[in-house]
């Protein structure tokens, strides 16, 4: 029960806290606090009726007590007044300001990795560990890292908002990007569940409060299609390719839930690179897939967001659409990729259908070299032998 | 909360100086019109960092250098003090200071408030 609330409750108290004391740190610990003595007191006392309000009720009195061992005279006076008006009332309506939390931990006056990572603590509520775990960063760094940040908040005067008109477009992006991050993190290879649900749920909080940003669905629907074939993609060790991939095993409910909200993002007639990606998710969820259709969304995501990377896709759906030598044309138009191992793959891939199989091998043989993982490395080796 | 908005301009100059007159007035009326907002507590305009000499004062001797302290190609033009709701809106400021888009840089840094 405790774990459940603390799971539906931390974020939200985090947030009133956070901006009523202008120090997520010293929020973060005042809510711990009271965690922790809830832990003691509901299995004795029973769960009170309004969990959250308890919790921000005993962590505000918690926070008093830590401001009271405050040094600097000045700062102990204005954070006690500002403790002291948040409230006391156990059975009291507390707002939801978690949205505003996570556009304070989405600042671009923030490091990117530092973005991500406080988004995951302070919102998510996963454990330093996890996170750490999750980008391969050592425990101590990542919890510096946290540490830094929440301080650069209270000190530099980040504001605790949703930002004003002017300046939500930008601030949006670079929330929708912290979240498409995380999903993508733990998409894998390895594959790590908790990420893509955290990164989902996240999605979805910002579609609740957000109803009207066409991009906000867009990104919720790509995301939930892309997890429905989470099963299906990896077999054991490795990856299967989505033509290849055991149909049964897709999440029926999970792409119902990103159709809708696909249509949830059309329907507001504002497109975005999100909903190009989600659209191109959900052709290739049809029974045939519609490749001539994919290369034009592909097309027209380029002219949203141009990018060498789609750019390589684009190309993979026209060489389905019409021939891989027209596919492999494009491939070999394009620039800045030479380091990218899917762009050796997918050269391969053409050359191999084109049975130039001499430059197909080597093609796989760079590949290999530049593959980012073992699963991957075994994926392509397979491929090359196959020749 | 009070900002220090710190001009690091050298580039910018050096485009500024190449600008036709009319083109520079305007631009220094961008300045003064920063200076004129109701949240500009303060500011100055720094002479070039050749004019910089360094005071060092090592077991109680004084040692003096010709130049500025950090050896970067940037060097501090010019400074606002800003007095602001939040780091957005210092933010907001800093984007208007006309070095920013010729070539220069302004850090944004909050004041230790006591």
């Amino acid at each position: 029960m405790i774990e459940q609330v603390f799971r539906s409750e931390r974020a939200r108290c985090i947030a009133i806290l956070g901006r009523v004391l202008g120090d997520l740190d010293l929020a973060e610990d005042a809510v711990q606090d009271a965690f922790v003595t809830a832990a003691e007191r509901w299995p004795r006392d029973g769960v009170p009726a309004n969990p959250g309000a308890w919790i921000v009720a005993t962590a505000r009195n918690r926070a008093i007590d830590r401001i009271r061992r405050e040094q600097t005279l000045a700062r102990k006076t204005e954070l006690l007044a500002r403790a002291e008006s948040l409230p006391q009332d156990v059975d009291s309506v507390i707002p939801d300001e978690r949205l505003e939390l996570i556009f304070a931990c989405c600042h671009p006056a923030l490091a990117a990795d530092a973005q991500v990572a406080l988004t995951l603590s302070l919102v998510g509520g996963l454990a330093t560990p996890e996170i750490a775990r999750a980008f391969l960063v050592p425990e101590p760094t990542l919890a510096q890292r946290l540490v830094r940040a929440k301080r650069k908040i209270r000190d530099a005067g980040i504001p605790l908002r949703v930002p004003p008109e002017h300046l939500l477009p930008e601030r949006l992006r670079s929330v929708l990007a912290v979240v498409y991050l995380v999903f993508n993190a733990g998409y894998g290879p390895p594959v790590r569940r908790e990420l893509c649900a955290e990164a989902i749920r996240l999605a979805l909080l910002l579609a609740t409060f957000m109803p009207d940003e066409a991009e906000v669905h867009g990104l919720h629907a790509l995301l939930l299609l892309q997890d429905a074939r989470r099963d299906a993609r990896v077999d054991g060790e490795a990856l299967v390719l989505l033509g290849d991939q055991d149909r049964s095993r897709w999440d029926r409910a999970e792409i119902d839930q990103g159709r809708a909200a696909l249509e949830r993002a059309l329907a507001l007639r504002l497109p975005g690179p999100y909903q190009v990606q989600a659209a191109i998710a959900a052709l290739h969820l049809e029974e045939e897939t519609d490749w001539r259709q994919i290369a034009l969304l592909y097309g027209r995501l380029l002219e949203l967001a141009p990018s060498p990377v789609i750019e390589l896709n684009r190309a993979v759906a026209v060489a389905f659409a019409d021939g891989p030598a027209d596919g492999l044309a494009l491939v070999d138009a394009i620039d800045g990729l030479a380091g990218y191992y899917l762009f050796h793959a997918t050269r391969a891939d053409l050359l191999r259908r084109l049975e130039r199989s001499h430059e197909a091998a080597a093609a796989y043989e760079r590949a290999t070299e530049l593959a980012p993982s073992e699963v991957e490395r075994r994926f392509l080796r397979g491929r090359r032998r196959s020749l | 909360m009070k900002y220090a908005l710190l001009i690091y301009s050298d580039e910018a100059r050096a485009q500024f100086d190449e600008l036709p007159e009319a083109e520079q007035r305007s631009i220094m009326g961008e300045y003064f019109a920063i200076s004129e907002l109701p949240g500009t507590v303060g500011g100055a305009q720094l002479q070039p960092a050749t004019t910089a000499t360094t005071v060092r004062v090592d077991d109680g001797k004084t040692l003096t250098t010709d130049g500025p302290f950090a050896e970067t190609k940037e060097t501090l033009g010019g400074f606002y003090l800003y007095e602001a709701a939040n780091l957005d809106d210092a933010l907001e400021v800093a984007a208007r200071i006309p070095a920013a888009r010729l070539g220069g840089r302004v850090e944004v840094r909050p004041l230790v408030e006591r």
